[in-house]
């Protein structure tokens, strides 16, 4: 596991309060904190971490963990795997 | 209200897959009010589909009086609401029916049921009411806003008037109809004539892009928390030719949000209105000119057509200077009757005359633009939803002491973020989860902090300000 996976995991279990095993299936909405505002949330915090801006487009498609890794490696955040 | 003819087959309602044109939703709602046949209470549960609405103009067209309830409710709130004002009908979506013991189904529409309550024992309604909205959706709270048919008519006008709603025009529904500023949406654009894109999909998905894109949306409405989310979705990088005009309302836009808005709709030759009221008063109050959006930021406006603006100092005097603090008074025609916190206050008549206390702090500049600065009231906007802190500590005092817990708990806060201080250590870590659930709101949007005591005057009263210092914003 590279330190950006690292601290993309580390995100996703604090922010929805799950361990590593959950976050990793992760979809949205399959915790009530993963709703549109935990969305937002999480959106801004990948973006702080990995210093980089989304679009609209990948914003609405961040639909699961592993999507997010797709869309972050269109940015050059390679999460390794 | 409602009573429009000769629109025929303009279209009323688009929704992803149909579409309801005046002369159909004139249709379906007389159908839905003549399966009720009189006038009587009826909670609505609301959710952004066509047969909600045609549900709500029905019944504000034939005299029968909605309770605008949220279709998501916590199951307990909603049967303490039924048992407080006894309705004698419910329109609900069929999923919610089971919790209607004993109701009849007497009519369906879609996925909505008209449930017969059977009630032997319905509390009279005053001749002027016409409509009950909650005053806070997510806390349940038996606090109703008793609005009349002149209070509807005279706000939805002044809103046309001041936004220029034309029958061209089209709004999309991303705000709920349980909320005053979501209703008053809906009011004014088929009042007049234009039309309305119904959907229950949210910013976050696809669809309500293409929706926005395609139905060529001319409007668009938000609360604070709605702009932040926009411009975190690159709201000022999208294509979206047919936008003309947002509207913003449900608490105090952030004033670097406000600059950020004014000035992407000023270079894209859109009009930004930032615009301010409460379901006390219908709907609206106040509202900023387009205009001076950019050169005002952080104000609020000046009073809609047809009311006005007083303040208040601490004596009671009217404050006649620019930039002096008061509390603001609000005189229209769309100030409503009064408060009901059961059944039997909807017999009551109008007993504001007019005249609304708003409970906000507010002083205006040397052009007469007004600028909120503080509230009086214990209340917090959370994501735009009215939260009346009082009714929060009530709801977690009953809990502490179901779990057998005596602690003390004060609840504080500001926008977006709501502090709850208790007494027990052990409780502390499970007020966060118990809350979100209960209010069906964000968890972030609450702290809980352990504190041995609350601080309290030598009459035993809490004390709000010195829980302050515990605030992480």
């Amino acid at each position: 596991m590279n330190d950006n996976m690292k601290k993309y995991l580390e995100v996703f279990e604090t922010m929805f309060q799950v361990d590593e095993a959950k976050a990793k299936t992760l979809n949205y909405q399959d915790v009530v904190a993963w709703d549109s505002i935990g969305h937002m949330d999480l959106i801004a915090t990948l973006e702080d971490t990995f210093d980089i801006e989304m679009e609209t487009n990948d914003i609405i498609d961040f639909s699961s963990f592993a999507k997010g890794v797709e869309i972050l490696r269109k940015y050059g955040i390679d999460l390794g795997e | 209200m409602f009573h429009w003819n000769g629109r025929g087959d303009r279209p009323a309602l688009l929704t992803e897959k149909d579409v309801w044109s005046y002369e159909r939703l004139t249709e379906e709602a007389d159908g839905i009010a003549a399966h009720v046949g009189r006038r009587c209470l009826v909670f609505l549960l609301t959710k952004n589909v066509p047969e909600a609405i045609a549900g709500y103009v029905g019944f504000l067209s034939h005299g029968i009086v909605p309770v605008m309830v949220d279709a998501a409710l916590d199951a307990e709130l909603l049967a303490e609401l039924v048992v407080r004002y006894r309705p004698s009908f419910i329109w609900t979506p069929q999923a919610r029916k089971a919790e209607f013991v004993g109701a009849e189904g007497a009519f369906s529409l879609g996925d909505y049921v008209l449930l017969d309550r059977r009630e032997t024992a319905p509390f009279p309604l005053a001749e002027e009411l016409a409509l009950l909205m909650t005053t806070s959706g997510s806390t349940g709270s038996p606090k109703l806003v008793r609005q009349s048919y002149a209070n509807l008519e005279a706000n939805t006008a002044s809103i046309i008037e001041y936004l220029h709603i034309t029958p061209e025009e089209r709004a999309i529904t991303n705000l709920p109809l349980h909320y005053v500023y979501g209703l008053s949406i809906l009011n004014t654009y088929l009042t007049a004539g234009a039309s309305l894109v119904v959907t229950e999909k949210s910013f976050f998905s696809r669809e309500f892009w293409r929706l926005m894109r395609e139905q060529r949306v001319t409007s668009l409405g938000g609360v604070p928390y709605t702009y932040a989310m926009l411009k975190r979705l690159r709201f000022f990088q999208m294509d979206l030719p047919a936008l003309r005009t947002l509207t913003q309302a449900g608490g105090k836009l952030d004033p670097e949000l406000h600059a950020a808005f004014a000035e992407d709709c000023a270079q894209k030759g859109r009009r930004f209105f930032v615009m301010y009221g409460a379901a006390e008063a219908t709907a609206r109050m106040g509202y900023l000119p387009a205009e001076l959006a950019c050169a005002k930021v952080g104000s609020m406006g000046k009073a809609i057509p047809g009311g006005r603006f007083e303040l208040l100092d601490d004596a009671g005097k009217i404050v006649t200077e620019a930039g002096r603090i008061g509390e603001l008074v609000y005189y229209g025609d769309n100030v409503t009757m009064g408060y009901a916190t059961s059944g039997k206050d909807l017999s009551r008549g109008d007993e504001r005359q007019g005249r609304y206390v708003t409970g906000d702090l507010a002083q205006f500049d040397a052009d007469g633009i007004y600028t909120i600065v503080g509230r009086k009231k214990r209340f917090l906007k959370i994501f735009g939803k009215r939260t009346n802190l009082e009714e929060v500590e009530h709801i977690l005092r009953r809990w502490l002491a179901e779990t057998g817990s005596s602690a003390e708990v004060a609840c504080a806060g500001v926008d977006d973020h709501l502090y709850v201080f208790v007494t027990d250590g052990a409780m502390a870590g499970k007020v966060v989860p118990y809350l979100s659930s209960k209010l069906g709101l964000h968890f972030s949007a609450f702290a809980a902090k352990f504190i041995p005591a609350l601080p309290k005057s030598a009459s035993g009263k809490t004390l709000y300000r010195e829980l302050e210092q515990y605030y992480d914003v």
